[in-house]
């Protein structure tokens, strides 16, 4: 189906647009909040002070069901309005995608268990797994996108590439830097929610993470456009130049700010919102490389689409139920807001 | 490996994961509403025994929450990875209703937890209440999206079959949501899912109940208050649930005759069947062997008449025949089970009459051994709705073996084992601290979750008590409880 051969009024062409923007708000959303997560997971045995870890956790006890919620509504979304990129992604990414959870599950129930077992070699053993699972599900994560990235072979609007095309160099390298990125979110967010020592051992990380961060990123920019000729062209065709100029530009610019923000030990919260806008900035410089396809190199959204009558369904409840969800996660973060020390309430 | 072969995988992979999964939702159902009830309680007599009860419960509910997204969080991506093709095919119907329950239930339950769980002292008793709602109404919420999908399988209507592709495009949303099985299985689980929650409270209760008249000492208020709460549930659910079972059974012979008469190991449609209470169904040699029956009684269960004219599996194709040996056994597991609870609900009423409610051996030693009964129930009905299904994975409009993903049986075989060593894990973790939690008998200023530290300090001694020392109150420690 050529979009352009479509009726451009008809809620056939329009839906789809308006769920791909919807979708990548909602992976947007999970990443900057699932991201700082996963972040502060891997950097949990970097910490080796149990009191340090104890606060880490702390900071994310009452909001992480709410945070992975948002990765259940992506397989969700995905199911209900592109269920052939749902039936075509996930079974070419079936190990990958299987592992990330296996990690999660691993990660999401030390939380919960390391605080409740009675001897210390138990309770180490469950932050390792805390630890290892956050590491793993985010290279998983990285890897996943790498791979779509890169494009999944179809034939017969079925999946029919090999089980290990993921095991290859761009994507394992999207994984390291993905995984990186979320270290970055982890380090940033608790400089901006906790104080003294651990505060100080975060600037640390996120100075290193930072430059690891930018080398990643200009990698993956050069790296990308040679993987497709339609990718390249992006990046090279006039007027599409204008829209992506603008990215590396503001890459830079945010570096000089979280470079100034972490020295001069200002705002504690600069450094969290500089590190997710890069993470804006590589997701918008992404989804232009591969739009109009959600499979790359040959599914488009309209392909990928369930019928008008699935997607507007659920179109009218999500244009009020996103808000409110927003409305009341901001509440249940604004509960929980300040600085976590050893002497606050509430959990650990 | 053959195709066949991975769909077999597929299917045990997809069947595990999801038996996994259930148990926690459904307690996670039971047992929002059972701390709601508690909560509202106490904010209404003030009397602290309904407080520390609520936060004796309260701390086994963030593991078995915990337990739940972690495990349902594989289910929404397991239709794609192991079920592409229906996917495709179903997906248009399925994937909105269950972007509505993730929408609708998930993020609120999600949302107001972390309040629920840690905010009594940020945001007041008020508000606390009505977040401890919310997750409630959030879980039963959850439940009745994803038993309108599951029915929408069982009996599918508002739908129209798109010629070339086979995909299913919604006609009817009205139509396709309450569809004919969903009410009948949606009472049908929700009073499970009570039932389940009444005995786990029961059994605990039971079993401090005996310990303390073993020492010879009273039980405490608080183990009282819940074991006579955990009866009158089961007094209440336990016969309800019989009629709404036997109302949904006349729901499905009217929709799915087929799955009937698998689960009763009927071979020829007949008036004046007898009931099967034992037998060996033979999907070869197309009998029951070993039959112990009681005559008439198959009849009068399934059409309230004696001569009603019941299903046989020969009334059908071979190929559409769903495994009678599976679901004739899980069927009466199941209804043995709820006939032995609706019998203890029933026994507590009479002893509570009595007054020896608290201290009748039996009915204690009963509790204690049915504890996990409702589960194993609610299980066995899972098994006999989901396998009585088979061979198709939308009744009658799309077989399972034209439902997978083209995803080699080794990365399955691989994925599965990993699956089994994982949940047996994290299963057998999350069983023993809900267990220890459960051998401290609740007590006066019972400490919820937010006072864990200084429970943990106080066993570990050494290592980490200095974290517990600010921040809590003196009082909820409690080491000093007992």
């Amino acid at each position: 189906m050529d979009p352009t051969g479509m009726d451009l009024t008809g809620a056939a062409y329009w839906l789809p647009i308006v769920w791909a923007v919807l979708a990548a708000t909602a992976i947007f959303i999970y990443v900057v909040l699932d991201g700082f997560d996963l972040g502060l997971g891997m950097l949990f045995l970097a910490e080796p002070d149990k009191k340090h870890r104890n606060i880490m956790v702390q900071t994310i006890a009452p909001v992480w069901d709410g945070n992975e919620t948002w990765m259940i509504f992506g397989g969700a979304a995905l199911y209900g309005v592109f269920p052939n990129a749902y039936a075509t992604i996930l079974p070419a990414l079936y190990l990958p995608v299987l592992i990330m959870l296996f990690a999660l599950i691993i990660r999401g129930v030390a939380f919960e268990f390391r605080s409740r077992m009675h001897t210390q070699q138990a309770q180490n053993l469950w932050d390792i797994g805390f630890c290892g699972g956050s590491l793993v599900a985010s290279l998983m994560q990285g890897i996943i996108l790498g791979t779509l990235v890169s494009g999944i072979r179809i034939e017969d609007n079925k999946f029919a590439g090999s089980s290990f095309d993921w095991l290859a160099p761009f994507p394992i390298f999207c994984g390291l830097a993905v995984a990186c990125g979320y270290a970055l979110l982890g380090a940033t967010w608790l400089i901006w929610r906790t104080a003294s020592d651990l505060q100080t051992t975060m600037r640390k990380w996120a100075g290193i993470l930072s430059v690891a961060m930018l080398v990643m990123i200009a990698a993956v920019s050069a790296w990308t456009p040679a993987l497709h000729v339609t990718y390249m062209q992006h990046w090279t065709t006039w007027p599409r130049i204008l829209y992506v100029a603008p990215v590396p530009v503001a890459v830079i610019a945010l570096a000089i700010l979280m470079l100034q923000a972490l020295r001069g030990k200002t705002s504690r919260r600069i450094p969290f919102f500089c590190a997710l806008g890069w993470f804006f900035l590589s997701f918008s410089g992404l989804g232009i490389n591969i739009w109009p396809y959600i499979v790359p190199p040959s599914m488009t959204i309209w392909q990928a689409s369930s019928p008008p009558a699935s997607q507007k369904f659920l179109l009218a409840g999500t244009v009020f139920l996103l808000p409110l969800i927003l409305a009341y996660t901001a509440y249940a973060y604004h509960v929980f807001r300040g600085t976590v020390n050893e002497h606050s309430e509430s959990y650990h | 490996m053959t195709g066949a072969d991975a769909i077999f995988l597929a299917r045990l992979q997809f069947a595990f994961t999801v038996g996994f999964h259930i148990v926690f939702p459904a307690f996670s159902i039971g047992l929002a509403a059972f701390l709601a009830v508690l909560e509202g309680l106490w904010l209404k007599t003030d009397k602290q025994v309904y407080l520390d009860l609520f936060h004796y419960w309260l701390r086994a509910f963030s593991i078995v929450f915990g337990m739940g997204v972690v495990s349902g969080l594989v289910m929404s991506y397991e239709f794609g990875t192991n079920w592409a093709q229906f996917s495709q095919k179903a997906g248009p119907i399925l994937g909105p209703l269950l972007g509505y329950e993730v929408m609708t239930a998930f993020f609120l339950e999600a949302g107001f937890l972390g309040i629920m769980l840690f905010g009594m002292n940020k945001v007041g008793k008020k508000l606390h209440f009505f977040a401890t709602c919310v997750v409630s109404l959030g879980t039963l919420i959850s439940m009745s999206w994803i038993l309108s999908s599951n029915s929408w399988m069982q009996t599918p209507r508002g739908y129209s079959i798109e010629p070339g592709t086979g995909r299913f495009i919604p006609q009817d949303w009205w139509a396709i949501v309450f569809n004919p099985s969903f009410p009948f299985r949606l009472v049908h689980m929700a009073l499970a899912a009570f039932l389940s929650v009444a005995f786990i409270v029961g059994g605990v209760g039971a079993w401090h109940l005996l310990r303390a008249r073993r020492a010879g000492r009273q039980p405490t208020e608080a183990v009282r208050v819940m074991f006579s709460m955990a009866m009158w549930m089961a007094a209440l659910v336990g016969p309800l649930q019989i009629l709404a079972g036997d109302a949904h059974g006349l729901n499905t012979l009217k929709y799915q005759p087929a799955k009937i008469a698998a689960m009763e190991g009927d071979w020829d449609s007949e008036g004046y069947a007898p009931e099967l209470l034992f037998g060996i169904p033979d999907m070869k040699n197309e009998t029951t062997h070993y039959k112990i029956a009681i005559p008439y009684a198959g009849s009068l269960i399934l059409t309230h008449s004696l001569s009603g004219k019941v299903p046989g599996l020969k009334d059908y194709p071979k190929d559409q025949r769903a495994p009678s040996y599976v679901v004739f056994f899980s069927f009466r597991i199941m209804i043995a089970l709820g006939m032995l609870m609706a019998a203890t609900g029933l026994f507590s009423l009479w002893l509570r009459r009595k007054g020896t409610l608290w201290s009748n051996p039996l009915l204690l030693r009963t509790a204690l051994i049915l504890t996990p009964a409702g589960f194993i129930a609610l299980l066995c009905g899972w098994v006999t709705t989901e396998v009585g299904r088979q061979p198709f994975t939308v009744y009658g409009l799309l077989r399972t073996a034209d439902s997978a993903s083209p995803v080699p049986g080794a990365s399955i075989a691989t994925t599965l084992a990993i699956f089994v060593v994982l949940y047996v894990i994290v299963f057998t973790s999350g069983i023993s601290i809900l267990l220890r939690g459960f051998a401290e008998e609740p007590h006066r200023d019972q400490a919820g979750p937010d006072a864990r530290q200084p429970q943990r300090a106080a066993s570990m001694a050494s290592a980490i008590s200095d974290t517990a020392a600010s921040g809590h109150t003196g009082s909820a420690n409690p080491g000093s409880g007992e």
